[in-house]
């Protein structure tokens, strides 16, 4: 599959060869086939597809259901207001096949990407992923926690049996995406590591709601990531690297060859974006492998795979640069700075 | 061979055979044939080719007329082509029927036999339609059931190929189109054996080429054009046989004969009943049942009525009879007798044969009246008289020139052996969905015959609908409605109190009642006349709380298909396993497609269904204080309470001849007495967060959202839950504001709630209206309404027009229609009202607004305190731009007529009074008061003088005083139907209102496709997302130059709304405003109809603009653009309706496509606008007003 192996920017994620570290992560560009074959051409090692969310078919069904049904039934003149469709290509089906289309389309790793809703969902969908041709799949765990009775340790309890029961019922590897908002990342990394976890994508972005003072309503906000948000991902990846079998990738806030110079570094195997690609297009990618190449020629650096965690916690000199001595050293030199205005 | 055995209704039966032996099909769609079309487009659309293995083109049409002109081409061409219709449709067709018949084209038009419109328009089913196209040179043959629709429909397409004549094919609206039941279906190899390919080349070989060239349709003169028209008399005196023959070759292939005319019954009968379409079933079920009893009758069923059979007839008539009875299922006022009854006397005669029979002729079932076994009965016992009465009428009580004949109502001949069900639902519970299921289940899983057919208010909110099932051993002829049921089953408690649901219980049935208590109360909480008759009729009772069971399974108010379990399960038709299997089967089948959560659902409400049945232990005495509230308040005028209470009760059918107007004239205003109480939730109001802006109430469908500013003293006595809050108008800020809802009235739509933009600060989801449940409220609430009502409305004169804020408080003289709930229609009806109707006469098209305009028992028009408001009219669908305009010239005649007398009069008036009459200035409606008032007092002068001249002024003085004429229709009218009139009569430049409700649909008959439907929507008729854009109706106006025309939203800007109507209304001649209204049937929820207008205006989809010829006189741009340049996707707006997603569903890549030409169709109509706003005025100022 890999034709890259051996060369400079080779890695390796979810057990295929990648010739090249930046991977397009879950966003509305792979929803084209046609950008999938251009992601290819342009260098990226891998692609994940954008997110199949259970919820989305259910809600999707029961709108259509509500629509079809409104006002059937009750009148001599209008047994009902729409023509009787063959099919609605309700349900994954639609998903299902664009695996297959990208499958058949492009040689790099297609990755499949789903967010669940219900413990069956997960399990069936990953399946029917498989089935339909995925590499690999990325699981987007996205609890959203609102209610008090339930514990941090039954959350992430939930997400580890989840990623235990979709792991035993494929075969392909199986990437875990979650959030950084967790008491102890590394021990529920290491708990998804022994559920069979092939990587750990480190973080998603929660989209948060924002208000319009305006009509006084909540509204959904989608800010594309910048390089700002990179550093909370490098600092986990770093300290995680080189400490849980699973793969690691950065995902959020890479948009330069230095971003994923310094993902490399802290220990992810891949650097993955979308905002980059979607404010720039496509084709900025060969720009971006273009920079990684010429910073390593010119840090001699012989390949990708040699400045993988090179700057982790394991690795660094001062871990304590990882941990809160930092924290304190910030905050004193800020407000040194403040003091110095 | 074989067939399969399907459970089908009529209309689908005819369109089966239609569909697989045609290639052109011309549709358009009227009640109650528009599904024969429909199934056509469908079939076509999934790519269902006809018996010569091509798929036959389906297209609609602007209108029948349209349909017939382009399926007389299509024969023309060559092709094998049909049409179906019904009713006015069908008049619309006569020319062209005309023109295939006198051309011998082989052709057949499907028709669902419909009332005509006459005093009043009617959906339902007799031959009134088709009696008037008896004379167009078509050939006649008439269906009784369902199956002989299917066998009809193929005899007369074979026996059209062999004798050239064109074939009308035609059954009973409703009772045959639309009843269920279980026939045996053709295969295609019966199809082919039947039609002669030869006789087909032969057709194509007549047909118009330019290979072959050859001239039709010439005109003729006075010298050849006799001859000419006889020529065809030789195929219409073979038709006959070959009818027939067809018949026979039909009868070696399936084993069913037929006769042109078929004889049942006695074989030396006495009295002969004739008569054509489904009552003849219910006759020859009848003389089963009195030939056992020893009676010798018989029926003749008379099926080929053109060309009249005379031989065939007179063979089939035994020669023992004596007394002859016919009957006519149609009505021709001033006739010797209707042509059924004077056909038969004339074979008779001209038989020569004597001595003749008695002959007598009765009508019968006009408008799906009921023809049941007691009524022929009735007949039959009649023709035992020795004069017999002749065109007598049966099945009313004609107390004026008394036709009708009585019968004893109590006969029946219902067999033991048939399961008879009744199920009373509500429309929107789905329970006429899951019945149809039942009945197919039953039809298609067992050995049973089955028969459905569905019973519907006229009510678009809150409709019930009553399911009448049978099923059993024996072949079902009973095509009446069942009035003795061993099963009913009542889905709504409600219902107990405001009809009798267990009328037709025979002792001992089964009860199924859907109550919302635990079991334990259920018998404590039914109205005391319903324990006397559940004890005195020993029946079996059953409960479950379905809402509860729905609910918890994620069905909403959806209860069919837990109803549907439990009637399984206590009528044991099925063993229970079995049955759910099979209702589970029906749900995946019905569902299936829409997601497996929803089949789901539905299997998790069924699971559950039956560990919620309940059998009810029955006393042996009631108990029950519980007394039903009466129907009608008996506050209502008398003519409510007598008339228009007994139809809304159900009871219409016992009401006599005298009790009905003599010309389709009824009272406005009685929406009012009928107190529906549909509402789950009302809205409720927070009288301090309220800031008084009026958007509520310009926005409520129904008019049950009131407001009023009062002074604070006419508040005393007011109810104790009455509230008031000061008054926020500066100029009224010593008095109250009153905001009030008539619960029972309101329909629980929510859309008050939606714009209401008040918000609590501490609390956002609270408003300052709310929905809260409505029974708690409803007593409080209806004694707050009734004072309310009781105090004086805001003087007018008080407030501005033009503000919504000021609107709300204008009465309004529309209220409590039976539209949709939410309708986005009636809010613009509503505006009108409160501006000017009590100066207004609307002539309204064809369409939802017609129903729920003037549909029986009671009108939603009514009158203010002095009596004004809105004189209503419905003439027809096509003609509506035509009479209003005749109105219009009507009224602009007689105040032209009033002017000359006045003038001629002046002395006797007084000189000053008739001068300040006749130069009054009414363009306000300050003058128009003024006026009013010295009309007023001219009249009283008159009455005084009482000359002839006198009378005759007084008859038309009230033309002196401004009359308002508004043109109300939908889009189905303005843009198809009615188009050319529209446009003729914007171009005559006379001072005319015309209102287009555009809901981009044909909402009335069921959302088929107009010009005004969008791209990229999926309708009827356009399944695979129309491919065209939609009309520019208002440009089409503007291009004009003196038309007023305005595109309005109310959700986009109600401002500007209101503003478009009064400038539209002051402007003096013709005006057009197209307003968005959403509708049910872009598959939404209709709580958010105001912001999706918003968003369509938003979205550059619905941009709103005004063009007013009177601004170029002042040297202004007559276009103003009066909304924003797009700021929202188009898709934000089109894709939260499922009449677009759903062709993303199905069709993602053809969705995609259509929605960048949508787009691109907005931007090309917003730099247009835009270029017409900005263009510099150069023209000199245009005349054009009237």
């Amino acid at each position: 599959m890999n034709t890259a192996v051996g060369s400079q920017l080779a890695t390796r994620y979810l057990g295929f060869d990648l010739k090249c570290p930046i991977v397009a992560s879950a966003g509305p560009l792979a929803k084209e086939i046609d950008n999938i074959r251009r992601m290819e051409d342009a260098g990226l090692g891998a692609v994940v597809l954008h997110s199949l969310f259970e919820e989305q078919i259910e809600l999707e069904s029961a709108a259509l259901d509500r629509g079809l049904s409104s006002g059937a039934g009750c009148n001599a003149e209008a047994e009902n207001y729409f023509p009787e469709m063959s099919g609605y290509n309700i349900g994954p089906e639609g998903y299902l096949e664009h695996i297959r289309k990208a499958r058949e389309a492009v040689g790099i790793p297609v990755i499949a990407s789903l967010n669940g809703y219900t413990p069956g969902g997960w399990v069936h969908y990953a399946r029917l992923m498989q089935e339909a041709g995925a590499d690999a799949l990325e699981l987007n765990l996205y609890f959203l926690s609102t209610d008090p009775e339930i514990t941090g340790a039954q959350v992430e309890s939930q997400c580890v049996q989840l990623v235990r029961d979709v792991v035993q019922s494929v075969t392909m590897p199986v990437a875990v995406k979650l959030g950084p908002y967790f008491s102890s990342l590394p021990h529920t990394a290491r708990c998804l590591d022994e559920a069979g976890a092939s990587a750990l994508v480190l973080f998603n972005r929660f989209y948060q709601p924002d208000y319009d003072l305006q009509t006084m309503e909540v509204v959904p906000n989608l800010h594309l990531s910048t390089s700002a948000e990179l550093p909370l991902r490098l600092h986990w990846t770093a300290l995680l690297s080189g400490r849980i079998r699973a793969d690691l990738a950065v995902t959020g806030g890479v948009h330069t060859a230095i971003d994923v110079l310094k993902c490399m570094m802290a220990g992810a195997r891949v650097a993955m974006t979308t905002s980059a690609l979607l404010q720039q297009g496509i084709d900025c990618v060969p720009g971006m492998i273009r920079d990684l190449a010429e910073w390593m020629a010119a840090q001699e650096y012989e390949s990708i795979q040699q400045m993988q965690g090179s700057l982790n916690y394991l690795s660094v000199p001062d871990p304590a640069a990882y941990e809160r001595a930092n924290y304190m050293r910030v905050l004193s030199s800020y407000s040194l700075r403040r003091d110095t205005v | 061979m074989t067939r399969p055995q399907v459970t089908i209704d009529g209309n689908e039966a005819a369109a089966y055979v239609a569909h697989k032996t045609n290639e052109v099909i011309a549709i358009y769609p009227i009640t109650p044939s528009s599904n024969m079309g429909e199934w056509a487009d469908q079939w076509s659309s999934e790519g269902k080719p006809n018996i010569w293995g091509t798929i036959p083109t389906v297209i609609e049409m602007q209108s029948e007329g349209g349909a017939a002109g382009t399926l007389h081409g299509a024969l023309q061409g060559g092709s094998l082509g049909t049409t179906f219709t019904a009713s006015q449709g069908l008049l619309l067709m006569i020319p062209n029927m005309y023109k295939i018949a006198g051309e011998l084209t082989p052709s057949v038009i499907h028709v669902a036999a419909r009332a005509i419109a006459a005093q009043a328009l009617s959906i339902f089913g007799d031959h009134q339609d088709v009696m008037a196209v008896r004379q167009t040179g078509f050939a006649m043959l008439a269906s009784a059931s369902v199956q002989e629709v299917m066998d009809m429909a193929l005899i007369s397409q074979a026996a059209t190929l062999e004798s050239r004549v064109p074939f009308l094919h035609f059954f009973d609206g409703f009772r045959t189109s639309h009843e269920v039941a279980k026939v045996e279906q053709l295969t295609e190899e019966d199809l082919r054996a039947m039609l002669d390919d030869e006789l087909i080349r032969r057709h194509r070989q007549r047909a118009l080429s330019p290979d072959n060239p050859v001239l039709r349709g010439t005109a003729q003169n006075p010298d050849v054009y006799f001859q000419a028209r006889e020529t065809v008399n030789p195929f219409y005196l073979a038709c006959p046989a070959i009818v027939q023959n067809t018949m026979d070759r039909f009868a070696a292939l399936t084993g069913r004969q037929y006769h042109l005319a078929d004889y049942h019954g006695a074989p030396d009968a006495e009295r002969v009943i004739v008569l054509m379409g489904s009552g003849a079933e219910a006759v020859q079920e009848t003389v089963e049942s009195l030939m056992a009893q020893g009676e010798k009758l018989g029926v003749i069923r008379l099926r080929l009525f053109r060309p009249f059979p005379a031989a065939a007839f007179l063979a089939a008539l035994p020669g023992t009879v004596k007394k002859l009875c016919v009957l006519d299922r149609t009505k021709e006022p001033g006739s010797l007798g209707e042509p059924l009854y004077q056909d038969v006397i004339t074979a008779l005669h001209e038989s020569a044969e004597a001595p003749l029979p008695v002959v007598t002729g009765g009508r019968y079932g006009l408008s799906s009246k009921e023809f049941t076994p007691a009524m022929i009965k009735g007949i039959f016992d009649e023709l035992k008289q020795d004069r017999p009465k002749n065109h007598f009428t049966i099945g009313i009580v004609d107390d004026v020139t008394h036709t009708s004949l009585s019968y004893d109502e109590s006969f029946s001949t219902e067999d033991p052996a048939t399961v008879r069900c009744l199920f009373y639902g509500l429309g929107a519970d789905g329970t006429v969905g899951a019945n149809k299921n039942s009945i197919k289940i039953i039809g298609e899983e067992t050995p049973n015959y089955a028969q459905g057919y569905f019973v519907y208010d006229s009510k678009k909110s809150g409709s019930t609908t009553i399911s009448h099932l049978r099923f059993g051993p024996k072949p079902i002829r009973s095509s009446y409605l069942i009035s003795r049921a061993n099963f009913i089953a009542c889905h709504l408690f409600t219902f107990l109190e405001r009809m009798d649901v267990l009328a037709a219980a025979e002792p001992g049935a089964t009860f199924l009642l859907n109550a919302p208590f635990p079991k334990e109360e259920v018998w404590d909480r039914l109205p005391r006349s319903v324990q006397e008759t559940i004890i005195r009729k020993k029946l079996k009772f059953y409960a479950i709380d379905a809402l509860t069971v729905a609910r918890e399974n994620g069905m909403g108010v959806r209860i069919n298909t837990i109803m549907q379990t439990c009637f399984f399960a206590i009528s044991g038709i099925l063993p229970r396993e079995e049955a759910i299997g099979q209702i589970k089967k029906a749900i995946k089948k019905t569902y299936g497609k829409r997601g497996e959560l929803v089949v789901q659902k539905n299997f998790a409400a069924v699971d559950a269904a039956l560990a919620h049945l309940h059998e009810i232990p029955v006393p042996e005495a009631a108990t029950s204080t519980v007394e039903p509230r009466p129907i009608i308040s008996p506050k209502a005028p008398e003519y409510v309470r007598n008339v228009l209470g007994p139809i809304y009760a159900g009871g219409g059918d016992a009401l006599p001849v005298s009790a009905m107007p003599l010309d389709g004239t009824f009272p406005t205003g009685t929406a009012q007495w009928e107190k529906r109480n549909i509402a789950a939730e009302v809205p409720v109001w927070d009288e301090v967060l309220c800031i008084q802006c009026g958007k509520c109430v310009l926005v409520c469908p129904h008019a049950t959202l009131r407001s009023k500013v009062v002074p604070e003293a006419v508040l005393a006595g007011a109810p104790a839950t009455f509230k008031s809050a000061a008054a926020r108008w500066k100029e009224m800020g010593d008095q109250k504001y009153l905001l009030q809802v008539a619960v029972e009235d309101c329909t629980g739509c929510g859309i008050c709630v939606a714009v209401c933009p008040a918000k609590d600060k501490t609390n956002i989801k609270h408003r300052a209206i709310d929905m809260e449940p409505q029974p708690p409220l409803r007593e409080t609430e209806r004694e707050n309404w009734d004072f309310f009502l009781s105090l004086p409305e805001t003087g007018r004169d008080a407030l501005s027009h033009s503000q919504v804020k000021d609107v709300q408080l204008l009465q309004p003289l529309f209220e409590f229609s039976g539209a949709c709930s939410g309708c986005g229609e009636t809010p613009y009806i509503k505006l009108l009202t409160q501006l000017f109707g009590d100066r207004t006469v609307i002539s309204n098209a064809t369409g939802c607004s017609s129903i729920y305009g003037g549909n029986l028992p009671t009108t939603p028009y009514t009158a203010n305190s002095d009596g004004r408001g809105p004189a209503w009219s419905n003439s027809l669908f096509e003609d509506n731009a035509e009479f209003g305009l005749g109105i219009r010239l009507s009224i602009d005649k007689q105040a032209e007529f009033a002017r000359e007398l006045l003038a001629g009069m002046a002395e006797q008036v007084g000189a000053g009074l008739a001068a300040s009459i006749l130069h009054a200035d009414q363009s306000s409606e300050e003058g128009i008061f003024a006026q009013r008032d010295r009309v007023k007092q001219l009249s009283g002068i008159l009455t005084a003088l009482d000359t002839p001249e006198a009378r005759n002024l007084a008859a038309v003085s009230g033309a002196l005083v401004k009359k308002s004429v508004w043109i109300v229709g939908g889009d189905g009218w303005a843009y198809d139907i009615g188009f050319g009139g529209l446009d003729h009569v914007l171009s005559t430049g006379r001072n005319v209102n015309v209102l287009v409700l555009d809901t981009e649909v044909y909402s009335n008959t069921g959302g088929q496709m107009s010009k005004s439907t969008p791209r990229g929507a999926v309708a009827k008729v356009a399944a695979g997302g129309k491919p065209a854009g939609k009309k520019d109706l208002a440009m089409m106006a503007v291009t004009y130059g003196n038309v007023y025309v305005a595109r309005v939203a109310m959700g986009g800007s109600d401002t500007h709304t209101v503003k478009a109507f009064l400038e539209a209304e002051a402007y003096d001649g013709p005006s057009l405003i197209i307003a968005y209204s959403h509708c049910i049937a872009h598959g939404y929820d209709m709580v958010h109809g105001i912001e999706q207008q918003k968003n369509a205006v938003q979205s550059g989809y619905w941009p709103l603009f005004r063009y007013n010829p009177l601004l170029e006189g002042t040297g202004k741009n007559p276009f103003q653009l009066d909304s924003r340049a797009p700021s929202l996707a188009l898709e934000k707006y089109i894709y939260n309706e499922t009449r677009y997603t759903m062709l993303v569903h199905s069709a993602p890549e053809q969705a995609k496509q259509l929605l960048e030409e949508a787009k691109r169709d907005v931007e090309d109509r917003w730099k247009l606008y835009e270029y017409l706003a900005a263009r510099p005025v150069t023209a000199a100022p245009q005349g054009g007003q009237q």
